[in-house]
């Protein structure tokens, strides 16, 4: 799978302001039929949590919630089985499950009187029939199945996605004969950080070598790029090689070869690794 | 400079505003930029005028120190460092008026005074002997004093310098010698001297200094500090030829030969009269008796200490130049403060001094030392300022510091920590005397007939190497008699064979040999001693184990050279070193000379470029201490060859140029000095040091360029191009402030190792004087290094004490000091003289008795002589490589299943105390109790792997065509290093490792246990045959979500699933399900989750249907089939928890509420088919139902609520008809419920 810095930057432009719902991602694979909807929703969901995180402060003022939540209450006395809660997150551009989260709390203020813990809070929205307030309870549901971006559903997905393609690359390595040491062997060795897995034989890549790959269920961009390299890349820099190696699963040769330098000034090393398992490493060689 | 001290005494101005101004004036602008705004104004202002005198200030502090100490140590070891004119001020002088101690300091330091003193101070800085009205002292008594500083303590006073300042001293001249045999006038150290006299005029063993009379107007090389070098030089060899100096006469020999007939004669006159101050007393291994009973030293009292703030003072000031390296010499000052710290009486001739009256106490014109006890607080002080130094020195110097009782009463903090150093220090220091010397083997690849240019030179090699190991096995037997001499016993022979080596070649195959035996002999981790086993004394200490150490430990004891000349002795060859100097002398060949230093320079050059292997910091195995030792004990053996090659480099290269005669002065100083520019070095010793330090190899380089550079003769310092080097080397020492803490830089030893050969350097009489104070050379700081690399030698710990103490042996000077203390005072509780014992240990059954391991050892080491050195190479590393698998096999098996075992014991302890299980250190400890003692299998364990894997490698690594007995003694060398190193770390370390990897295992084991008890244990995996082809979870999770949110909406009107795909998902999940290879606990649990969601919609219809209108809603039978396959995977695929009780939440029931009309008979098919899979009990679903009815609901669907749990309830053993009947009843829905 191709994806050359210009399509990514077009599709990211389409996903300006669109709320993280079925309907915006139906609307995303029409427009582009030739990307396989797992790169879609990654690049959806990595753009949207950058516009989220923009965004973010201005719902958290007290007022803001005041007023989310008197809506949210005159919407329910209107109709209960309205979906009163998604349309009042996508009419403000906010994350519904977000959203959710924003007036359950506000409510179990309310009705508790003491501030619940993050830990209610978070069981809640796990399991919504734990919300005492019915109808409350299935809005908050319907926010959650209809997010495709936020919600412990998502982070489930993402937390799968990481394993699973953990998983892959073991097999991968073991069908290619090679030797490694994966991240449990590494941290009973004392490793404070550890990469997924660190090769005992170094491999070349498109002339790059590899000392270690470390598999990362999110889309490749720029900015994540850089937020890894800073954080982990370096420090397992420091301790196991030379070279090193993000693996993005389906990279693309393109990009891969124009940006192979190491100032990753192509930004997109390689689109969410699990899409097309086994298609290529990406090297970030330093 | 007295005014400075004033002040501060006058507390005018702090300290640190003192050590600041001292430090400026060498540290350069940044500092000043750095420390100026802490500077008082009012401080900087009383200082800053007395800036042109700052750089005199420390050379006026130490002498002031020592002047002020003169009372104190009148006996004893020599004041190493002496102030002018404090001589003066000394009592009892034999023939000596003395000036009175009042003159002396009126001079020295009225304040008003200060300027005119300061001009002087330059002259007097080391020694300062023209300080004095008289003439200017001559220095040097020859032979004589040779003779009596050789040979007897070192604590002679001879080796001061303050006497010389006297006038008097001219009346010692060799036109009379003083009678060195009168005890009266000479006794014996430490001595007290018989009668009244002795009491008020105490008399010292001064060193008698004759002075030539033609020499009493040239300039006298005095020694800041040190005054047995200050003497030496024009001394000649004695019988002990332990002076180098002798070559520095003619070629000719002749006057050699005069002098050492003097000496002898002069000698065996000492020994005819005077037994007991020339019989070479063993001074601190055993006391004499008599000596140690004869005296009395006071006791000291820390509540007795008079002017207790001025002696702080003082103290902070000393300590801060010593720390900030202001002075030449920190050991020399090290020991100083010893001296001090045992100081046994004070003199008190002069304490009825009138001037001392209470209202000068706190200027300078009151002694700064009133008492003993004064000195020791003092001395407590600076100590306690420099632990960091006292705690890097050897055990032994640690233990009698902190056994020292007056530190004790001191200061307790200090001994306290000085008996924690000791306790956890390593640094056990031995200066084993080496066996026997042995010849160098042939070398096949040099020695052999090719490389000689005619049969005849091949042969007249030949003979010559054997004549030249006659000579040498003839030294060895006679060198040691009294009346052998070695000019007159091998002298002409030596040169006889000289004269056969006529062919240029033939000199280099000699000078080859002769290098390689100077190599094999001297370079010993014992310099100062004799012979010495090569390169590899761990073969032998390997080998020996424990008896033969404890044998070697004896031989130390009492064959250790006792003596090495005081803190500060001359450069000299020691041991058999001495044979080659003589060899060089007596043959007096240029020819030789030439190649001999060619070949030493080539030498020097490849050793000092040796890329020795760098620390790696970051190896995570326990053992790689093991790796690390040899890494430490290449280092030493490279640069201990250094050191020698280069200490005899600098002996041949400057011999030419040295003479007995004083240095020149004036112009025709000038005219050497311009011809001795032309000529290039030997080495470029120069560019060498500049590379050295730029590579952060100086640890490696300056040791061995000062051995090179103690030879220099009195010119070579003026010489623009050694100046360079000097000026170096003198940054180098300002840069190597010990408390910086500068792990990257370079490590504690390494720095002290630098410091104590920089400081031994700059008290060498060649050495000029006024190079450490020179002001504004080395102004800026120290900075040659940028472009070093990351990690160069200097930060690696490659000094330990053991070469410390072998390349500085004047160190253990401190030592001796503390020792002399002690056996001096009888019935002290510090038991430091311990008597030998002979013991016999318990034999160990099969260990080889230590006469036969010793005898092994040594065979060992003959068997290598007569092979390549490459099959000693082999062997020892297939031992050091063998020996550290060993450790790291031991680690993976036997610890690995100790820690097994020890998880399962956990595991047992933590069922039987159930959940809790007790404090996790406790059973940690049982733990350990129980599995620690399997440790000793280790050794069992690692001594059979050593033997199993050694002979295989060395075979490999050896060439195939070794002979077999040659191939199976290196073997079983091999198997015998490998265990000896693995079963001593194992031995070591085994027990530690254990506990560290069974605590792990505790943890880990105590983390699992914690959150997740259903997700332990009968998690099953795929079955073999699967193929891993299972839709990927997060794609199934998603697609569930995706029909969840479908049914939940908000939905366009043309949304909806078709059934088949509903169907098609929910094999999908049962594929993945069991496929668990890509499954994650919390994937499957949010799975799960959904699927039960996924039933509830079913359950109340909500899913919307793709297909015709009409038909928006699910068939009921291809509900129930999508309901029966959920129930299948709940029951047979899902191996987590199932939330099914939340099949019956509120808000799941309540879905059915917004139906219309409202079914339940999928509800309660499913209810029954829950209890009949037993997914559910019925008690369960009982409770569940009767929660439901808390809930509010519309009024009818309430009602509706309770008959279906009535009909639930009412039927406990549903037949199947019942069912069906359900099913028969569906077209009224509705009703259904209330029909039934």
């Amino acid at each position: 799978m191709i994806l050359t810095k210009a399509q990514y930057e077009e599709i990211a432009q389409c996903l300006v302001s669109v709320p993280p719902t079925r309907q915006s991602l139906r609307k995303l694979k029409q427009r582009f039929p030739s990307q396989s909807q797992a790169t879609l929703l990654s690049i959806f969901s990595q753009e949207y949590q950058k516009h989220i995180k923009r965004t973010h402060g201005k719902h958290h003022t007290s007022e803001a919630i005041e007023s989310y939540y008197q809506r949210y209450l005159n919407g329910v006395v209107k109709n209960g089985a309205a979906p009163v809660l998604l349309d009042l997150a996508n009419e403000v551009d906010y994350a519904p499950s977000l959203m959710a989260r924003l007036i359950l709390e506000r409510f179990l203020q309310e009705h508790e009187e003491t501030a619940p813990s993050k830990s209610v809070i978070n069981s809640m929205l796990r399991d919504p029939s734990q919300i005492p307030d019915g109808v409350l309870a299935n809005q908050v549901y319907q926010c959650i199945v209809n997010d495709c971006c936020y919600g412990p559903l998502v982070d489930c997905i993402k937390h799968a996605i990481g394993h699973e393609h953990e998983v892959l690359l073991r097999d991968l390595l073991l069908e290619k004969n090679l030797s490694f040491l994966d991240e449990d062997q590494l941290r009973a060795k004392g490793y404070d950080k550890t990469p997924d897995f660190i090769l005992q034989v170094p491999v070349a890549v498109e002339g790059h070598i590899i000392h270690w790959i470390e598999s990362k269920a999110s889309f490749g961009d720029e900015c994540s790029h850089h937020a890894y390299l800073h954080d982990q890349f370096w420090s397992y820099w420091n301790r196991d090689g030379i070279s090193q190696c993000c693996s993005g699963w389906c990279g693309t040769p393109g990009l891969s070869d124009s940006s192979a330098s190491a100032s990753q000034s192509a930004g997109i090393t390689g689109v969410r690794k699990h899409f097309l398992p086994g298609i290529l490493m990406k090297c970030v060689c330093k | 400079m007295a005014a400075v001290l004033e002040s501060l005494l006058r507390e005018e101005v702090s300290v640190a505003a003192v050590v600041r101004w001292i430090a400026r004036s060498t540290r350069g602008s940044e500092v000043t930029a750095l420390t100026r705004p802490q500077d008082n104004p009012g401080e900087a202002a009383a200082l800053s005028s007395l800036r042109p005198l700052r750089k005199e200030f420390v050379p006026f502090l130490l002498n002031f120190l020592r002047e002020q100490s003169s009372r104190v140590l009148p006996q004893g070891p020599p004041t190493p460092a002496k102030a002018p004119g404090a001589s003066a001020a000394l009592p009892g002088r034999p023939g000596g008026p003395s000036r009175g101690s009042r003159g002396a300091r009126s001079q020295l330091f009225p304040p008003t005074e200060a300027p005119s003193t300061a001009a002087e101070a330059p002259l007097a800085r080391r020694g300062g002997r023209r300080r004095g009205p008289g003439p200017a002292r001559e220095r040097g008594g020859r032979g004589l004093e040779e003779g009596v500083s050789g040979e007897n303590l070192p604590g002679a006073g001879g080796r001061r310098l303050r006497g010389s300042g006297s006038p008097s001293r001219p009346s010692l001249t060799l036109s009379d010698p003083p009678n060195l045999s009168n005890l009266e006038e000479f006794p014996p150290v430490g001595s007290v001297p018989p009668g009244p006299t002795g009491r008020t005029k105490p008399s010292r063993r001064i060193n008698p200094t004759p002075v030539s009379e033609e020499r009493s107007l040239s300039k006298p090389k005095t020694c800041f500090t040190s005054p047995p070098i200050n003497c030496v030089p024009n001394s000649q060899p004695s019988a002990l030829d332990t002076s180098p100096w002798g070559l520095g006469l003619p070629p000719g020999c002749r006057s050699l030969q005069e002098e050492r007939e003097m000496l002898r004669k002069e000698r065996s006159k000492q020994l005819q009269q005077s037994p007991t101050p020339t019989c070479p007393t063993p001074e601190l291994g055993s006391p004499l008796p008599s000596r140690a009973g004869s005296l009395t030293d006071e006791p000291a009292d820390p509540a007795r200490v008079s002017s207790r703030q001025r002696l702080e003072l003082v103290a902070l000031v000393y300590s801060s130049c010593i720390a900030e390296n202001l002075v030449p010499n920190l050991f020399l000052e090290l020991f100083f403060v010893f001296q001090l710290l045992t100081a046994r009486r004070m003199v008190t001739a002069k304490n009825s001094d009138p001037e001392l009256s209470p209202g000068v106490l706190d200027s300078l014109e009151s002694p700064l030392f009133q008492s003993i006890h004064d000195c020791v607080f003092f001395a407590v002080q600076v100590l306690e300022c420099h632990f960091q130094v006292l705690s890097n020195l050897d055990k032994g110097t640690l233990k009698l510091l902190a056994e020292n009782e007056r530190l004790l009463c001191f200061s307790p903090a200090l001994q306290g920590r000085l008996r924690a150093a000791y306790e956890g220090s390593v640094a056990k220091v031995s200066l084993a005397m080496p066996p026997s010397a042995q010849a160098v083997s042939f070398q096949p690849e040099t020695d052999n007939r090719a490389n000689f240019s005619s049969d005849r030179a091949f042969h007249t090699f030949k003979k010559q190497r054997d004549v030249f190991y006659e000579v040498l096995r003839e030294w060895e037997d006679h060198h040691e008699e009294p009346g052998w001499d070695f000019e007159k016993g091998l002298g002409s022979r030596i040169r006889a064979m000289m004269g056969q080596l006529s062919a240029a070649c033939s000199h280099s195959h000699f000078v080859r040999l002769f290098q390689k035996q100077l190599l094999q002999m001297c370079q010993s981790p014992g310099g100062a001693g004799g012979t010495v086993l090569g390169e590899a004394p761990d073969v032998l200490s390997m080998l020996g184990a424990d008896k033969l150490g404890r044998l070697w430990r004896l031989q130390e004891r009492l064959m250790a050279p006792q003596s090495s000349g005081g803190p500060c002795p001359p450069p000299t060859f020691p041991g058999c070193q001495g044979f080659f100097r003589d060899f060089i002398l007596s043959a007096s060949s240029f020819q030789f000379n030439q190649h001999l230093m060619d070949s030493l320079s080539l030498k020097i050059r490849e050793l000092n470029g040796l890329a020795l292997p760098q620390h790696e910091p970051s190896d995570e195995d326990g053992e790689s201490d093991v790796d690390w030792q040899g890494e430490r004990r290449q280092f030493a053996v490279v640069l201990l060859s250094l050191r020698l090659l280069a200490k005899f480099l600098g002996f041949v290269a400057f011999l030419p140029y040295r003479g007995p005669e004083p240095p020149p002065t004036g112009e025709l100083q000038d005219s050497i000095l311009a011809l001795r520019s032309q000529v290039p070095p030997v080495l470029d010793v120069r560019t060498l040091l500049q590379r050295g330090l730029q590579a952060r190899r100086a640890v490696l380089t300056v040791p061995w360029l000062v051995e090179f550079l103690s030879f220099a003769d009195h010119v070579v310092p003026l010489l623009d191009y050694y100046r360079d080097i000097f000026i170096l080397l003198l940054r180098l020492h300002r840069s190597l402030v010990l408390s910086q803490e500068s792990e990257a830089k370079m490590c504690f030893l390494n720095k002290l190792l630098l410091l104590a050969v920089l400081g031994w350097l700059f008290q060498i009489p060649t050495v000029p004087e006024d190079l450490f104070f020179l002001e504004e050379g080395p102004s800026d700081a120290f900075e040659v290094d940028t472009v070093a690399p990351e990690h160069g030698l200097d930060a690696a710990p490659v000094v330990d004490q053991q070469l410390l103490y072998t390349c500085c042996p004047y160190i253990g000077e401190l030592r001796k000091l503390l020792a002399l203390w002690v056996s001096g005072s009888t019935g002290r509780s510090g038991g430091f003289m311990r008597k030998i014992t002979p013991t016999t240990t318990t034999g160990l059954g099969a260990q080889p008795s230590g006469t036969s391991q010793g005898l092994q050892a040594r065979l060992a080491h003959a068997f290598f002589h007569n092979q390549p050195p490459s099959l000693r190479r082999t062997v020892e590393f297939v031992a050091e490589r063998i020996g550290s698998n060993c450790v790291k096999h031991i680690k993976a098996t036997l610890v690995a299943d100790l820690v097994r075992q020890a998880e399962s014991l956990l595991q047992e302890q933590l069922v039987t105390q159930g959940e809790e299980g007790g404090d996790p250190a406790q059973l940690l400890e049982i733990l350990c109790s129980q599995l620690c003692p399997h440790g000793a299998q280790a050794l069992a364990l690692g001594r059979e792997f050593c033997q199993r894997k050694s002979p295989g490698a060395v075979r490999a690594l050896l060439p195939e065509e070794t002979p077999a007995a040659v191939l199976s003694s290196a073997e079983n060398i091999a198997v015998g290093l490998a265990t000896e190193k693995a079963c001593a770390w194992l031995s070591a370390n085994i027990t530690a490792l254990i506990r560290r990897e069974v605590k792990a295992a505790v943890s880990r084991t105590l983390r699992a246990q914690g959150p997740e008890p259903a997700a332990r244990g009968e998690r099953r995996g795929c079955s073999r045959a699967c193929e891993h082809h299972a839709p990927l979870p997060s794609h199934l999770i998603s697609e569930i979500k995706d029909v969840l949110s479908l049914a939940v909406g908000p939905r366009d009107p043309d949304e909806g699933v078709s059934p088949e795909h509903l169907e098609q998902l929910l094999g999908q999940l049962g594929q993945t399900l069991r496929c668990r290879q890509f499954l994650c606990p919390p994937a499957e649990q949010h799975l799960a989750k959904c699927s039960v969601d996924l039933a509830s919609l079913l359950v109340a219809d909500q899913i919307p249907i793709l297909g015709p209108p009409a038909q928006y809603r699910l068939e009921r039978g291809q509900a129930r089939r999508l309901l029966h396959m959920l129930l299948s995977l709940w029951k047979e695929d899902f191996q987590g928890p199932v939330p099914l009780q939340l099949l019956l939440s509120p808000r799941n029931v309540g879905l059915l509420a917004d139906t219309r009309p409202r079914e339940w008979d999928l509800l309660l098919f499913l209810l029954r088919e829950l209890v009949e899979k037993g997914l559910m009990g019925r008690m369960e679903i009982e409770a569940c139902l009767g929660s439901l009815h808390q809930a509010q609901w519309p009024g009818d669907f309430a009602e509706e609520l309770a008959t279906l749990s009535n009909l639930f309830l009412a039927e406990p053993h549903l037949p199947e008809p019942q069912l069906r009947t359900c099913e028969l009843v569906q077209p009224n829905r509705g009703t259904v419920l209330a029909q039934s």
